[in-house]
């Protein structure tokens, strides 16, 4: 190790972060500790959090330099950050997010999006189509951009998805090479799912063509769409009208049967139970190019939060029975689920504020997402490893986007988190405009301390 | 018995006792209502709100009158006339009626949930008289009235069915509760496109043949088909399933001796009811009304007057 770290050395260091917490292998020591079968992803069923160690974090022109244990390198830096006490992530990447501008700045705008994600943890973030206008047309993606650059113009980088179907109407293809030329980075009809299967085929072969993946909002349209509360016990009692898991597994076989047949990727996003992860897993098994999310609070909550009528819990597709939470975080330990999205919802409190039925679907997840899938390692139902893919490399090698591995050369954008710091849901803390998520009022455990993007501070 | 309760919003809240209490209560007032003179001045200054957000005749027409007959001022808010079709929202609604102090409303509301989003946001009490497809508890009150007068009292071992669309009712969420509660056996009985999910969790038997369903059984209640079930596509046409699923007096002769009939109403003759048992000696179909004005002054009486300190002491003062 002293060989590879004199050129290193020879750096100018830009910023220093000492004695922070890592759970993960050192790149150096990845092949050694592989060998092993020590390496936290292969953990399985182990369920333990790794010990980890305390290590330098150097960084220099935006860039990782060096991660080696405390001590060992002896550098001066511009800027030397004390981190004793703190974990070490990569900052994560969120595939799914609806932040509302254009058009519905009252629920959440691109400043305030953004916020909360640099507030929550996040880097990358992939913005849904469902604004107004819809986001079908390049001037809407360039402007976008734009209000990102003006906003948070360190980060969090903004990566627009761009509607497939123009005004999402599911009628006719958008322009998707305009879209991909101002910037947009995956296309999908989220908010409203493609009916046609026909029209659907030759949109993922469009995107195909321009080396594009198509994320899909499984719901089949007829079954009960848009219910926001499980067919199944709850609902019964109640007396909902509530959209059985099959809405969502009956379309994932459609998508799925479709990416094999036409040889093309494809995403399914925010899956939510056990009939899904089954196709996905047979899907997998023979070849087939497929990629899935699931969202924290899939993984966190049940149908249960539904049983005072709570619109907070209205979420589409809808929080299922406890026997789908295990089988999502088997999957997702295991790999066929790839990746978690927060499916970032926010709506303002008077639209939430009214009976049941009337309320629109959503949660606000990226004030809380770090915080409750974090909580899911600490409580040993999700491996370290998994959780750094979940969040980090899966949605990244996906979707073409920058992601620190903590190699030399990546870029230097992590998080120091305080996993033991509590605090308390609460509207006026959250940095979201959209305070509706069913955690309000709830304790949760783990802080965003700092977060540095490409080596810059932006908390 | 005190009453704690500020709302009544299903059977769910309440013990068995609690709603003996009820019912001791309503047959209390059934006397009061059979006298010449039936107007009593027990509630007299209480203001009630009847903020009926659907369509409804007779439960408006019975909570109207059990408030005239304990003396309250009753107060109507249908929603043609209401700022909810002026695109008021329910939260709005609701704080603007609390703004007139009412001592309580009556809401029904065609969307499950909405009695407990009002009472969770109003002071004054808030009594559920239908919620969509979630509870109807006044409705279930007053059938156990009425099987309580037939049985005297004791309902430990009877067998009740709930015949027809059950996963639209909330009659039915309501009587499940309320029959269990007492000690009832509940059968369900019903085309599988008109049953709710996970029937399993639900504390009842569940048949798909009305002649099975009905035997030895000591109750049925017949459910109103709603006649836009066809066109969602749930039932072919109402003459199959008149055929099917109507109670007729083919199946009462399956059933126990004495076997009595209930239906909420308003019925839709020949369908889910053949005519002439409607009619018959075994039904109770105007009764419950009658039990109705009363269970509903009983209600009326407990919530309004829960605060009054010499309330429970004093018993009823007429």
């Amino acid at each position: 190790m002293p060989e590879n770290n004199k050129p290193q050395q020879a750096k100018k260091i830009d910023l220093a972060v000492k004695s922070a917490l890592w759970l993960g292998p050192l790149k150096s020591q990845a092949k050694a500790s592989s060998q092993k079968g020590s390496q936290p992803g292969s953990q399985l069923g182990k369920m333990q959090q790794p010990k980890g160690q305390l290590v330098d974090v150097l960084v220099a022109r935006g860039r990782i330099v060096s991660v080696a244990p405390v001590g060992s390198l002896d550098v001066h830096a511009a800027k030397e950050i004390d981190a004793r006490g703190l974990l070490l992530l990569p900052s994560l990447t969120d595939v799914h997010t609806h932040l509302r501008e254009p058009g519905q700045e009252y629920k959440e705008d691109i400043a305030s999006g953004l916020c909360a994600a640099a507030f929550g943890g996040f880097s990358n973030l992939l913005c849904m189509a469902n604004t107004r206008p819809v986001n079908d047309t390049a001037s809407v993606t360039e402007f976008m951009l734009e209000q990102a650059r003006k906003s948070w113009p360190d980060g969090p980088r903004l990566f627009p998805i761009g509607a497939l179907t123009k005004g999402l109407r599911g009628e006719e293809l958008a322009p998707m090479a305009d879209l991909k030329a101002a910037g947009c980075m995956a296309f999908s009809n989220d908010g409203r799912p493609v009916a046609s299967t026909e029209l659907f085929r030759r949109a993922m072969e469009y995107c195909q063509d321009l080396g594009r993946v198509v994320i899909d909002h499984c719901e089949d349209p007829w079954l009960a769409p848009a219910a926001g509360v499980n067919e199944g016990e709850v609902s019964s009692r109640l007396g909902l009208a509530g959209q059985p898991d099959i809405a969502e597994a009956i379309q994932a076989a459609r998508d799925v049967l479709l990416a094999e047949y036409l040889g093309a990727p494809i995403h399914l996003a925010h899956i939510s139970c056990e009939k899904s992860v089954a196709i996905i897993r047979m899907a997998k098994a023979r070849g087939v190019d497929v990629t899935a999310e699931t969202c924290p609070h899939y993984l966190t909550l049940t149908e249960d939060e539904v049983a005072g009528y709570s619109s907070s819990a209205k979420v589409n597709p809808p929080l299922r029975p406890r026997s789908d939470v295990e089988a999502l975080l088997d999957a997702l330990a295991d790999g066929t689920i790839d990746m978690l999205a927060t499916d970032h919802a926010p709506h303002a409190a008077h639209e939430k504020e009214v009976e049941f039925d009337a309320a629109p679907c959503g949660i606000s997840g990226l004030d809380t997402a770090l915080a409750t899938s974090w909580e899911l390692v600490r409580a040993g139902k999700l491996p370290f490893g998994a959780f750094l893919r979940a969040w980090t490399t899966a949605p990244c090698q996906r979707f073409g986007l920058p992601v620190n591995t903590f190699a030399p050369g990546d870029p230097a954008d992590f998080l120091l988190f305080d996993q033991d710091a509590t605090w308390v849901v609460d509207p006026q803390t959250m940095k979201s405009k959209g305070k509706n998520t069913p955690l309000l009022g709830r304790t949760l455990r783990g802080r965003v301390v700092a977060h540095f993007l490409a080596g810059k501070s932006i908390v | 018995m005190q009453w704690k309760h500020k709302d009544l919003l299903d059977i769910s809240q309440l013990s068995a006792d609690e709603v003996r209490h009820v019912l001791a209560t309503a047959a209390y007032f059934r006397e009061i209502n059979s006298r010449p003179v039936k107007k009593v001045p027990t509630l007299k200054g209480r203001s009630v709100v009847l903020f009926f957000a659907e369509p409804s005749t007779r439960t408006k027409t019975s909570f109207d009158m059990a408030g005239k007959r304990l003396s309250a001022d009753t107060f109507a808010l249908a929603k043609s006339g209401s700022s909810l079709t002026k695109g008021e929202t329910l939260k709005d609604t609701a704080l603007t009626l609390q703004a007139m102090n009412p001592d309580g409303i009556v809401i029904r509301h065609g969307s499950s949930g909405a009695a407990q989003f009002l009472a969770e946001r109003l002071e004054c009490s808030v009594i559920n008289a239908g919620d969509g497809r979630h509870a109807h508890p006044t409705q279930a009150l007053l059938d156990a009235l009425t099987l309580s007068r037939r049985w005297g009292g004791d309902f430990a071992g009877k067998t009740v069915l709930i015949l027809g669309d059950i996963a639209h009712s909330r009659v039915a969420r309501s009587n499940v509760l309320l029959l269990n509660l007492l000690g009832a056996n509940v059968r369900l009985c019903g085309p599988r496109t008109l049953l709710p999910p996970r029937l399993d969790t639900w504390p009842v038997t569940v048949f798909s043949e009305v002649a099975k369903a009905a035997q030895g059984v000591d109750a049925v209640m017949c459910l109103r088909l709603q006649l836009e079930r066809q066109q969602a596509g749930l039932l072919p046409d109402l003459r199959e399933y008149a055929r099917t699923f109507g109670l007729s007096p083919r199946h009462m002769a399956l059933a126990a001796p004495g076997c009595c009939v209930l239906h909420p109403g308003p019925i839709n003759r020949g369908v889910e009811i053949d005519s002439g048992l409607a009619d018959s000696a075994e039904s109770l179909i105007l009764e419950q009304v009658e039990n109705g004005v009363a269970v509903r002054m009983a209600l009326l009486y407990l919530y309004l007057t829960r605060k009054s300190p010499d309330a429970a002491q004093s018993g009823i003062p007429v």
